[in-house]
């Protein structure tokens, strides 16, 4: 049976983790919901149809402080691949889109520590082009 | 409970009071950019609220979890435990499928990772969970039906292998920062 002061210490304790979460929580939604209604614009502005690598770069540099569900980065993906864009590309938005997060980066700095969350992030901007690369040559052979 | 030293009182002060001025720098941000675009400002609040409504589900889920986790000391040793520094294989495979089966937008999970790094895990299990993270379940025949099926199956054993690079990188730096 679980005593009961320790019930009211524990929920204490949560409490207190959930205070210190929401200003970050409410602040990273808030910037992720203006951020996320640019990106269609800069697809729309021409930043692609340079050479493959320049554009995948730039794909996944968009993606990165991107934010949203998944499927948002599949129609976007979709529609850089109805523009007649590379599949390297394409994945390398992908892949940004749901590994890289610049937006939430402030909240999981807050949380986990700047140099983690710093490294993990631009680890992840750099494995998004490699997975792009491998994925597609891994479809070509 | 162990008493709190001073450090570690002032540095939970200066992260609690870090958030407060994180929102602050965004509200300020958003009455510049309603200054000249009060259209888009009005639409980035409305799906702000939009996304609020979905969030609050997840987050008394994952209250309630945690508060769990708080309560039952034995299962916060054993998580620990099997994703601590000596975990080896087994804290990996908890660390990848933990990161693949959790739902939901991150921030609520970060209190709880926080509350792990605390109590030992590797800096390498929590990237590889949050990479792992970036595989979701639900939205994979998604993907299938916009690339493909060998599409889908292919990117997801690239995410799911890399994650553990991803881990493994992150801790390398870390540790040689620490140096």
């Amino acid at each position: 049976m679980i005593e009961r002061k320790k019930l009211r210490q524990s929920l204490k304790q949560t409490t207190r983790s959930f205070r210190q979460l929401l200003p970050v929580l409410v602040g990273g939604l808030l910037l992720a919901c203006l951020v996320v209604q640019v990106v269609p614009q800069l697809i729309h502005m021409g930043l692609f149809g340079h050479d493959t690598f320049t554009d995948t770069v730039m794909a996944a540099a968009i993606a990165s402080v991107s934010t949203g569900q998944p499927v948002v980065s599949y129609l976007l993906a979709g529609e850089l691949q109805k523009a007649g864009i590379e599949l390297v590309t394409v994945t390398a938005f992908l892949t940004a889109w749901i590994t890289v997060g610049v937006v939430s980066l402030p909240a999981e700095a807050v949380m986990l520590g700047w140099h983690f969350s710093l490294w993990r992030n631009l680890i992840a901007f750099l494995l998004s082009i490699l997975i792009a690369w491998l994925t597609v040559v891994t479809l070509h052979v | 409970m162990s008493e709190q030293t001073p450090a570690k009182e002032r540095t939970r002060s200066r992260n609690s009071r870090g958030g407060w001025w994180f929102l602050l720098a965004v509200i300020l941000l958003y009455l510049l950019i309603a200054l000249f675009d009060i259209e888009y400002a009005r639409r980035s609040l409305q799906h702000f609220l939009k996304m609020g409504r979905d969030l609050l589900p997840v987050l008394i889920l994952v209250f309630l979890f945690i508060w769990l986790f708080n309560l039952s000391s034995s299962m916060k040793e054993k998580l620990v435990g099997l994703s601590g520094r000596n975990s080896g294989i087994k804290g990996w495979i908890v660390a990848v499928t933990g990161g693949i089966l959790s739902h939901g937008p991150i921030y609520p999970w970060y209190p709880l990772l926080k509350e792990l790094k605390g109590h030992g895990v590797r800096p390498a299990l929590i990237a590889a969970f949050l990479y792992a993270r970036s595989i979701k379940l639900p939205w994979l025949p998604l993907m299938a039906h916009y690339f493909g099926l060998t599409y889908m199956l292919v990117l997801t054993f690239y995410m799911v292998l890399f994650s553990i690079v991803n881990g493994w990188l992150v801790e390398k730096l870390l540790r040689r920062g620490d140096v």
